[in-house]
C-alpha cells in the first residue's frame, strides 16, 4: 500500500515537473517569438532573414543528425536545389514567389528521396561519404547546367508580389514572410520530434538493433526523416534565393555541408533551439569578423571555435545551458 | 528595387524643387566601403593590400573632401554573392556608404552592382576580370577600371598570331570566365587567319595538369593558351615547363595572368610567357614613384588591381570635390567628363557603358638574366592603344549604350 | 596509327602512365588516412592540411636553412609527424571515448586553422620549389616525354607503400598495432603501452601525408590551399578501398589515379567528379568497400 502510494506520488511529482518544464519551454518560445517579431526594427532585416534561412537549414539538418543519428555530408545539395529551382522559375515565368518556393521545396524533396533510397541503409561514416558523393554529383550537374549561370550565379531574381499583391521589395514584408516560413518549418520539426514517429526515431538513434527487434521498419523511418529534412533544407534554399535575389554555386559546394554541421554543433546537436542559436552565432561571428580589422583571420577564428566546441562545449551552446540548468535548478 | 526607385525619384523630385540638395555631400561624410576577398583564393589579387592602396588614396587626398571627412570601412566578401549582396544592402541602408571599392570575384561584383543599381552610391570595380560587367551586366552605378578579359584575350592572341602562332590548343577552366576567355581567343585567332585545333576543359582547382599538357603537346599546336586563373594557371605553367613545351617548340600564352602569379612562379619557371596587363609598377616614372610608397607600406609591389583601386578612388574623390556632391549620378557624370591622368594611365576616359578605357600593355616575363630582383618581372613589349583595346561599343550588349 | 577509343595508342599509354603517377599520390595519402582510421577510428580531416605542411616544411627548410630536397624528404615528415603526434596527445586523445564524428569535426577545425595561418603568412599565390638537380630533365619514351622526377615519384611512392604494408601486416610491431585495434584492453594487460602506440600511429599517418607533400613540392605550386581540394578525393579513395584496409588504400589509390587520368582524356570536365561516381557504385554493390570486411 505504502509503496504504491509513494510510487503514485512520485508519478504526480514527475508529471508536475514535466508540466513545469513544458511551461518553461513555452515561455522560452514566446520570448523568442517576441524577439523575432520586433527584431527588424532593431537590426538589419536582410541579415536577420539570412539568419532565419540558415536557422531553418540547420534545424532541418539537425533532424537527421540530432534525432536520427545520421551525419549527412550532402545537405548543400538540397539547399542549392531549392534555390536554383525557385530562382529559375521566378526569373523565367510569371509566377508568384510562394509558388516558386513550393516548387523549389518539392524539387528538394524528390532529390532527398533519391539520396535517401541510395544511402539510408548505410551507417556512420559510410552514410556521410555516400551523401557527400551524391552531393558532389549534384554540384557537378549545377556547374555544367546552363541555367545556373556557372560561377557567376543566377542573379537578379525578382522578389515579386506575394500571393500576387504583397510587394516583397519591401524588406519588412519580406522579413515577416520569411519569419512565417521559418516558423512553419520549425513547427513541423517540433511536431515531428514529439510525435510517436519522433519517439521511434529517438529509439533508433539510441539502439537501432533493439528498434528493429521491436518490429519497426527502421529504414523506412529513417528515410521519412531524411526526406522531411531534405525538403526543409530546400525550403530554406528557396527562401534564401527570394531574399537575396540570387542563387549561387557556393550553396551547392561541400563547404556549405560543412558549415551547417558547424552551426548545428555550436548550437547544440539534438536540441530544438540549438541549430537556431548556432546559425545565429556563426553568421553573426563571421559577419562581424568580415567587417572588422581582423577580417583576414576569419578562417582561423572559425577553426578555433570548432576545436573549442569539440574539446570543451560538446553539447553546444544550448546543450550546455540545458546541462547547467538541470544541474542547478532541479 | 522598385520601392527604392520610387523613393529615389521622389527624393530627386524634392531635391529639384528644394534647390541643390543633390549637390551636397550627404551625412557630412564621404563613406567608402571596401569589399573584397580577404581570406580566400583571390586574397593576393586585391585583398588586404588593396585596402592599403585605398587608404593611401584617402591619405594623399588629405583625408577630407571640401572639409567633409572621408571614412573607409571594409568587409571580407568570402567570395560569396550572398555576403556581397547583404553587405552592400546594409552599407547603403544603414551605413550610408557612397562608394564601394574592390569587387573581385565576378559573382560578387554582379551581385553587388545589382544592389547598387538605382541607389545613390557608385561601385568602382577593379578586381573582376569578366568583361560582361560592362556588357550585359552594366548599370549606371558602376565603373570597371583596371582591366577586363576582352583585351587580355584579344591582345594576347592577336600579338601571338601576328608572330606566326597560327594553331592554338586552349586549356580552359570549366567555368563561365574560362568559356568566355576561350571564345574571345577563338574569335581573334580565326579572324587573323589562325585556327583553334583543340580545347580541353578542366574543373576549377585541378590538382594535376600533366594530362592536359600531354594532350596539348600531342596536338602539335604552335601555341598552348591557358584560359584559366590563379592557382590553376600557376600549376599549368609549372607543368608546361616540366614537360618541356617550350623545348618542343610550342609557345605558352597565359590569358589571365597577374603579377602575384608571376611572382609566385619566379622568372626561372615563367620566363618568356607573354601576357597583357593594364598596368605595371615599373612602366614609367609615376608608376615607380607610387609603387615605392606602396612597397614601403606592404613590402610587396602592387599589381594592376592595387594601382586601379588607388587611381579610381582618387578620380572619384576629385569628382566629389569638383561637384560638391556624393550622389552617384552627379559624380559619375563628372568622372566621365574629366580624363584620367595619374600614375595609372594618361588620357584614360570613362565610356557610357561604365568601362574606363586606357592603354593596355603587352608584356613578356623576363629571363633570370634580365631580372634584377624578385619583383623585376616584366618587360613591356608594346603599348596597346586605349582605342581598340576594349570591346567596341558597336558590339556592346549594354542597355546604357545608345545605338 | 593504332587507336584506342578514338585516342592514338601512344597518347593513351602516356595518359595511363600519368594517371598512375597521380595514383601514387593518392595511394600515399590514403594509406596514411587508412592507418589512422584503422587504429583511431577517426576520419582525419586535417590530412590535406598536413600534406600542405609537408610541402611548406620542405620549402622553408630550403629557403631559410639551406637544407636540400633529399634531407627534406626525411626531415619534413619527421617535423610534421611530430606535430601530428602532439595533436593526438593533447587533443585527439581527450575525445577517443566519444562518438568518432567528433574526431572528424576536431580535425576539420584544425585544418581551417592551419590553412588560415599559412594563408595569412604566405599569401595564396603559392611558392616555387625547384626540382632537385639530380632529377631534372627527362627522357623521351617514344610515346611521351617523361620527366625523371615523375618517374621517381612512382618508384619511391610504391616502395614506401609496400614497406608500410609489410611493416603493418608482417612484423611484430604491426601485429601489436592490429591487435591494439581489435582489443586495446587486452593489449594493455599484456604490458603494451597502447596510448603511446596510438600517438605514434597518428604521427606516422601524418608523416606519410607530409612525405607526399614533399614529393609534390617540386611539381606543384606550394600554396596553402594545395591540400584542401585533394582531401575529399582521398577520402573517396579510402572509402572505395574499404575503411582501414591497408592494401585496399594502396591499390585503390593507384587505380583511381588511372580512372581519373582516363577521364581527363574522354570527359575532362568530370575528372574531379568521377571518383565520387565510382564510390557510389562501389558502396551500392559492396557496402564495406572493395577490400573491406563486412561488419
Amino acid at each position: 500500500m505504502a509503496m504504491t502510494e509513494t510510487k503514485s506520488s512520485r508519478n504526480t511529482a514527475a508529471q508536475e515537473q514535466k508540466k513545469a518544464a513544458n511551461r518553461r519551454r513555452t515561455i522560452v518560445y514566446l520570448v523568442l517569438l517576441a524577439i523575432a517579431l520586433i527584431a527588424p526594427f532593431l537590426a538589419y532585416p536582410v541579415f536577420l532573414m539570412k539568419i532565419l534561412c540558415f536557422a531553418l537549414f540547420a534545424s532541418a539538418f539537425n533532424l537527421v543528425l540530432g534525432y536520427t543519428g545520421l551525419l549527412s555530408f550532402g545537405h548543400a545539395a538540397f539547399l542549392a536545389t531549392g534555390g536554383y529551382f525557385t530562382g529559375y522559375l521566378l526569373s523565367n515565368h510569371a509566377i508568384t514567389p510562394e509558388i516558386g518556393i513550393i516548387t523549389g521545396t518539392i524539387a528538394a524533396i524528390i532529390l532527398g528521396t533519391f539520396f535517401g533510397l541510395l544511402s539510408i541503409r548505410r551507417q556512420g561514416i559510410y552514410f556521410a561519404m555516400i551523401t557527400l558523393a551524391l552531393a558532389q554529383l549534384v554540384f557537378f550537374f549545377y556547374l555544367q547546367a546552363d541555367f545556373t549561370g556557372g560561377e557567376d550565379g543566377m542573379q537578379g531574381v525578382p522578389r515579386g508580389y506575394l500571393f500576387g499583391f504583397i510587394d516583397l521589395e519591401n524588406n519588412l514584408a519580406m522579413y515577416y514572410f520569411v519569419l512565417a516560413i521559418f516558423l512553419l518549418g520549425f513547427l513541423l520539426i517540433q511536431r515531428t520530434i514529439h510525435s510517436p514517429f519522433g519517439q521511434v526515431l529517438k529509439a533508433i538513434r539510441e539502439n537501432e538493433p533493439r528498434a528493429t527487434s521491436l518490429g519497426y521498419n527502421v529504414d523506412a523511418y529513417k528515410l521519412v526523416a531524411f526526406v522531411i529534412s531534405a525538403g526543409l533544407a530546400g525550403l530554406a534554399g528557396s527562401t534564401k534565393t527570394v531574399v537575396f535575389q540570387l542563387a549561387s554555386l557556393n550553396d551547392a559546394h561541400w563547404h556549405m555541408s560543412g558549415e551547417v554541421i558547424l552551426m548545428t554543433l555550436v548550437g547544440g546537436v539534438g536540441t530544438l533551439v540549438g541549430p537556431i542559436v548556432g546559425a545565429t552565432f556563426v553568421l553573426t561571428l563571421t559577419h562581424q569578423l568580415a567587417q572588422s580589422a581582423v577580417g583576414d583571420w576569419v578562417n582561423v577564428i572559425l577553426g578555433v571555435v570548432f576545436v573549442a566546441c569539440v574539446m570543451a562545449f560538446r553539447a553546444g551552446i544550448v546543450g550546455e545551458i540545458q546541462k547547467f540548468a538541470k544541474k542547478n535548478f532541479k | 528595387m522598385k520601392l527604392i526607385k520610387k523613393v529615389l525619384t521622389a527624393a530627386v523630385a524634392t531635391a529639384m524643387t528644394a534647390g541643390a540638395a543633390q549637390a551636397a555631400i550627404t551625412d557630412n561624410e564621404v563613406r567608402i566601403g571596401y569589399l573584397a576577398d580577404m581570406s580566400g583564393t583571390y586574397r593576393d589579387l586585391a585583398g588586404p593590400n588593396g585596402l592599403e592602396a585605398l587608404r593611401m588614396a584617402v591619405e594623399d587626398f588629405g583625408g577630407t573632401v571640401n572639409g567633409k571627412k572621408i571614412v573607409v570601412i571594409n568587409a571580407d566578401d568570402r567570395n560569396s554573392p550572398d555576403v556581397a549582396s547583404s553587405t552592400v544592402r546594409q552599407w547603403l541602408e544603414s551605413d550610408k556608404v557612397d562608394m564601394v571599392a574592390g569587387l573581385v570575384a565576378s559573382s560578387v561584383t554582379i551581385a553587388a552592382t545589382k544592389v547598387l543599381e538605382g541607389s545613390d552610391a557608385i561601385g568602382l570595380v577593379n578586381g573582376s576580370a569578366a568583361s560582361s560587367i560592362t556588357n550585359e551586366h552594366c548599370t549606371p552605378n558602376h565603373i570597371h577600371w583596371a582591366y577586363d578579359t576582352y583585351p587580355l584575350a584579344n591582345s594576347t592572341a592577336s600579338a601571338i598570331v601576328a608572330e606566326g602562332g597560327k594553331n592554338w590548343f586552349i586549356v580552359t577552366a570549366d567555368y563561365a570566365f574560362g568559356h568566355s576567355l576561350e571564345n574571345d581567343v577563338r574569335t581573334v585567332v580565326e579572324r587573323d587567319g589562325g585556327k583553334v585545333v583543340d580545347t580541353v576543359r578542366h574543373p576549377l582547382a585541378t590538382n594535376d595538369f600533366s594530362s592536359y599538357i600531354l594532350q596539348a603537346q600531342a596536338s602539335g599546336a604552335d601555341v598552348v593558351g591557358f584560359a584559366n586563373a590563379g592557382g590553376d594557371t600557376v600549376n599549368s605553367v609549372i607543368t608546361a615547363g616540366e614537360f618541356g613545351l617550350a623545348q618542343s617548340g610550342q609557345t605558352v600564352a597565359a590569358l589571365l595572368f597577374f603579377l602575384n602569379d608571376v611572382h609566385a612562379l619566379g622568372v626561372q619557371t615563367a620566363q618568356g610567357i607573354q601576357l597583357v596587363t593594364g598596368w605595371y609598377w615599373d612602366k614609367d616614372k609615376d608608376a615607380r614613384a607610387w609603387s615605392d610608397k606602396f612597397y614601403k607600406r606592404t613590402n610587396a609591389r602592387p599589381g594592376m588591381v592595387h594601382a586601379g583601386i588607388y587611381s579610381s578612388t582618387m578620380h572619384y574623390l576629385k569628382a566629389v570635390e569638383a561637384t560638391g556632391s556624393d550622389n552617384a549620378k552627379v559624380v559619375r557624370a563628372e568622372m566621365a567628363k574629366t580624363k584620367v591622368n595619374d600614375m595609372f594611365t594618361k588620357g584614360g576616359y570613362i565610356r557610357e557603358d561604365g568601362r574606363m578605357v586606357h592603354d593596355m600593355y603587352l608584356a613578356q616575363v623576363k629571363t633570370p638574366a634580365e631580372s634584377k630582383n624578385e619583383w623585376d618581372l616584366y618587360k613591356i613589349v608594346r603599348t596597346i592603344p586605349a582605342d581598340g583595346a576594349f570591346r567596341p561599343l558597336s558590339e556592346s550588349k549594354c542597355s546604357l549604350v545608345k545605338k | 596509327m593504332t587507336m584506342i577509343f578514338g585516342v592514338p595508342a601512344a597518347a593513351f599509354f602516356g595518359q595511363l602512365l600519368l594517371g598512375l603517377i597521380n595514383g601514387a599520390f593518392y595511394a600515399l595519402l590514403s594509406l596514411g588516412l587508412a592507418i589512422i582510421f584503422g587504429l583511431l577510428k577517426i576520419i582525419n580531416f586535417a590530412h590535406g592540411a598536413q600534406y600542405m605542411l609537408g610541402a611548406f616544411a620542405a620549402y622553408l627548410l630550403l629557403n631559410y636553412l639551406g637544407i636540400n630536397y633529399w634531407a627534406a624528404l626525411f626531415l619534413a615528415p619527421l617535423i610534421v609527424g611530430t606535430i601530428g603526434a602532439l595533436i593526438e596527445r593533447y587533443l585527439l586523445r581527450r575525445i577517443t571515448h566519444i562518438d568518432h564524428i567528433y574526431g572528424l569535426l576536431l580535425t576539420f577545425g584544425l585544418a581551417l586553422i592551419i590553412q588560415g595561418l599559412f594563408t595569412n603568412l604566405f599569401g595564396v599565390s603559392g611558392n616555387r620549389y625547384p626540382v632537385p638537380s639530380e632529377l631534372s630533365g627527362g627522357i623521351n619514351l617514344g610515346f611521351m616525354f617523361m620527366p625523371y622526377y615523375r618517374g621517381w615519384i612512382v618508384a619511391i611512392a610504391v616502395v614506401v607503400c609496400i614497406a608500410v604494408w609489410f611493416l603493418i601486416e608482417k612484423t611484430k610491431l604491426g601485429g601489436y598495432l592490429r591487435a591494439g585495434t581489435e582489443n586495446p584492453a587486452l593489449m594493455q594487460a599484456f604490458g603494451i603501452n597502447v596510448p603511446l602506440l596510438v600517438t605514434l600511429t597518428y604521427g606516422f599517418g601524418v608523416a606519410l601525408a607530409a612525405f607526399a607533400g614533399v614529393l609534390a613540392a617540386p611539381i606543384y605550386s606550394v600554396a596553402p590551399g594545395m591540400g584542401a581540394n585533394l582531401l575529399i578525393v582521398v577520402f573517396a579513395v579510402v572509402v572505395i578501398g574499404g575503411m582501414g584496409s591497408i592494401m585496399g588504400a594502396i591499390v585503390t589509390g593507384l587505380a583511381m589515379g588511372i580512372v581519373e587520368g582516363l577521364t581527363k582524356v574522354y570527359y575532362p570536365e568530370a575528372s574531379n567528379t568521377v571518383i565520387f561516381l565510382v564510390m557510389i557504385l562501389v558502396l551500392l554493390l559492396r557496402p564495406a568497400g572493395l577490400f573491406g570486411k563486412e561488419a
